[in-house]
């Protein structure tokens, strides 16, 4: 059981991530955009995408932080495990909140809004319940367990596994005391990994930061007709 | 001297009598599609009013276009490039489909499916975006001919900036019709904007599409094309836009618009121009000389120089001999009589139009004197500021001048011919007066009144190096277009073919002869 649910739903998880995602950068050009509905809302959409966004990058460096960084490599910089707690559930629970209110907008948005509504496709149903669900247990771990409650070294447990997940030596048994509530975020954040290529959250890989060092202007010559690019 | 060549449209407004025509013809070939029901790259606007999406005129509200910073560099008006990354999550200078208008269908199968009963059945209108019921309060050509316009006129960003106030009402006012289409612009400010680099001008021919394989829906050209001339189609997500009709455009025919214009007033033709003068153009710090410079980046086709640099350059015989028959040319560069639609926006636009004299004329008949009279004419021209002003605004950022150089030279040629037709004299005094030649004065008249189709468009046709490529262009499946249902260019290897009569079938329906 342990086996199943803490090395092979990831691998099964990420296999889905590369293959998906190479299959649908070859076969679906088209439909890899952000799929914006700005044009049918902006009011909500004003407020509640930069805070969903920014948000998401913040939790996000969050997370590379805290399951990539090595313990031994903060504290060899001077971070104790008292710094480090303060500073992540602090930093944490702000950019969790933004994610929040950011989604709760965005969501409130498309259910309240018929334009976007009538724009919402399967996949997109599917993508907001799973990252919602994510989130709310990400939040609840972090306020509820590191904030209210007495705290939880995920970095002793839940970092290690997942970096050998990552370079192939996993070890199940580092999941086997883990809190509930974190066990149960690490799993769904799996399922979002083996969503994304089928969703929307591609555009997050056309981030246009070539952007800031191309000439204005773009030329091109014709292609050859018939052919495609 | 870099020569590039690009195909360019005048339209002479006096004669475009607002039918919509070629508005209709390209919605029917172009955005008949779901998620672009509001899109329309060929419209046709009553000026003075609004326009179409509302006041996309006022820059100060879009943020459209480029303008100089205080070191006098180009930049586009939303902002440097971090700025505009950082709006890329909530673009503050997007219209909503509320400043274009909420498309509207009907229930017509009301009329067949309703139960028997003593009324009539009625269709309702539907909201072709919800489904809803919706009542129709706003579209694309609104304020046609002046509909409205005492409520809605004033708010048009245009008349609002002139210095002496229109008084919208309905015998003191003037009007004339607007068509307009994507600029394919020199230096166009959507594809400076674009964050994916999706879009693109087109080195051989100056068109400006989206690649619709690479736009990522960041929508930036949307807000940043000043014209708005890039529209979101809200179904794919991925912006649409003007095509110059180019699949006609590389066959050696004028696109849809000018094909069927009722009243021949679209001109076709190529403009040699010099790349590489381009920028110097875009920045020169007056915008009242933004005209003359952009002028000065064309290059005259007959010059033997000009056309040794565009052979250097790759452009080859025909087209450079196209050139020199290009009636775009002639318009804007010879006769100068073609102005660009707000060249304050430093994107040096390439279609120009012919302002109208109707509005003059008009004004003069409206007094009781006799609209054919040059001298009445003329001194309508340099009295009447309202109208001049307002054509200003439009054609040659604020330059009363320019325009009046222009209406004077129509109106002398309208004198001049009528002299020339009725009583047989030569009226040397117009010529005089407009610095014309009577051999240029005939051929200006020749093409702005009885010019026939081949005079009209010259648009030369792609290489016929490019002629096996064009042919293979029936290669894909035809269901494969942008928002097709085969838009994802899935065909599974081995099941399909090539039929003998080239059609693309399934394999066990292909004969011998043709390709699996």
């Amino acid at each position: 059981m342990s086996v199943a649910l803490w090395v092979v739903v990831p691998y099964i998880a990420l296999t889905i991530f590369v293959v998906g995602h190479v299959w649908r950068w070859r076969v679906d050009q088209f439909g890899w955009t952000t799929r914006t509905t700005q044009v049918l809302e902006s009011r909500l959409l004003r407020l509640g995408s930069p805070l969903f966004h920014l948000g998401a990058f913040a939790a996000i460096g969050g997370h590379v932080l805290g399951l990539l960084v090595p313990k031994s490599l903060t504290e060899a910089v001077g971070v104790d495990e008292h710094l480090y707690h303060l500073v992540s559930v602090s930093a944490g629970t702000v950019a969790g909140l933004m994610v929040v209110a950011g989604l709760g907008l965005l969501l409130a948005r498309r259910l309240t809004s018929p334009r976007v509504r009538r724009t919402t496709t399967r996949a997109d149903k599917v993508l907001f319940a799973v990252i919602a669900a994510t989130i709310a247990l990400g939040m609840s771990a972090t306020v509820g367990q590191n904030l209210l409650g007495g705290g939880y070294d995920y970095r002793a447990t839940i970092a290690v596994w997942f970096r050998g997940v990552l370079t192939f030596h996993p070890d199940p048994g580092l999941m086997a005391g883990v809190p509930l509530i974190f066990q149960l975020h690490a799993l769904s954040a799996w399922v979002l990994a083996a969503i994304w290529p089928f969703t929307r959250l591609v555009h997050v890989w056309s981030a246009p930061v070539a952007y800031l060092w191309r000439p204005y202007v773009v030329y091109r010559r014709r292609a050859p007709l018939g052919v495609r690019r | 001297m870099r020569v590039m060549a690009q195909v360019a449209m005048v339209m002479n407004l006096d004669k475009c009598i607002g039918c919509h025509t070629c508005s209709v013809t390209c919605k029917q070939t172009w955005t008949n599609r779901d998620g672009v029901e509001y899109v329309w790259f060929n419209n046709v606007e009553t000026k003075p009013g609004v326009g179409y999406p509302k006041r996309y005129e006022d820059q100060d509200r879009w943020h459209g276009g480029w303008q100089l910073d205080r070191r006098g560099r180009l930049k586009l008006r939303a902002g440097g490039r971090v700025k505009r990354l950082l709006n890329l999550f909530s673009n503050p200078d997007l219209a909503d489909l509320d400043d274009y208008y909420e498309p509207a269908t009907y229930d017509y199968d009301t009329l067949i499916n309703a139960p028997a009963g003593p009324h009539t059945p009625v269709i309702r209108p539907k909201s072709a975006i919800t489904g809803r019921d919706m009542a129709i309060t706003w579209g694309a050509n609104w304020e046609d001919d002046l509909g409205g316009a005492p409520e809605h006129a004033p708010a048009d960003p245009v008349l609002a900036a002139m210095a002496e106030k229109v008084k919208m009402e309905f015998d003191k006012t003037f009007m004339f019709h607007l068509p307009r289409i994507c600029e394919h612009c020199l230096n166009p400010a959507c594809v400076a904007a674009c964050p994916s680099g999706a879009m693109y001008k087109r080195e051989e021919d100056g068109i400006v599409l989206v690649d619709q394989n690479r736009c990522r829906g960041w929508r930036m050209c949307v807000s940043s094309c000043p014209y708005k001339k890039v529209y979101v189609n809200h179904r794919t997500g991925k912006a649409e836009k003007c095509t110059f009709c180019f699949p006609r455009i590389e066959a050696g025919q004028p696109t849809v618009c000018a094909e069927t214009c009722v009243g021949r007033l679209r001109y076709l033709g190529l403009i040699l121009y010099d790349a590489d003068a381009v920028l110097e153009a875009a920045r020169v710090p007056d915008p009242r000389d933004l005209l003359e410079a952009q002028r000065r980046v064309f290059l005259d086709p007959s010059d033997p120089e000009v056309v040794e640099a565009a052979r250097a350059a790759g452009i080859s015989e025909d087209w450079i001999a196209a050139a020199q028959r290009s009636p775009i040319y002639r318009l804007a560069m010879r006769y100068r009589v073609a102005l660009p639609l707000h060249p304050e926006y430093r994107t040096l636009p390439m279609v120009w139009y012919i302002p109208p004299l109707s509005p003059v004329l008009d004004a003069v008949t409206g007094v009781g004197a006799d609209a054919d009279d040059p001298d009445n004419v003329f001194h309508a021209i340099t009295d009447l500021r309202i109208p001049l002003e307002y054509l200003a605004g439009l054609f040659s950022a604020g330059d009363t001048e320019v325009v009046a150089g222009v209406l004077m030279k129509l109106s002398a040629m309208r004198a001049y011919m009528r002299a020339r037709t009725v009583d047989g004299t030569v009226a040397e005094d117009l010529l005089e007066s407009v610095g014309m030649t009577a051999a240029e004065m005939e051929e200006l008249y020749r093409l702005l009144a009885i010019a026939k189709y081949d005079e009209r468009y010259v648009v030369p046709a792609a290489h016929r190096e490019d002629a096996a490529a064009l042919s293979a262009q029936a290669d894909g499946c035809s269901l494969d277009g942008d928002g097709g249902p085969g838009m994802s260019d899935f065909h599974p290897a081995g099941v399909t073919g090539r039929r003998t009569d080239g059609r693309l079938g399934l394999k066990i329906f292909v004969r011998d002869g043709g390709t699996a």
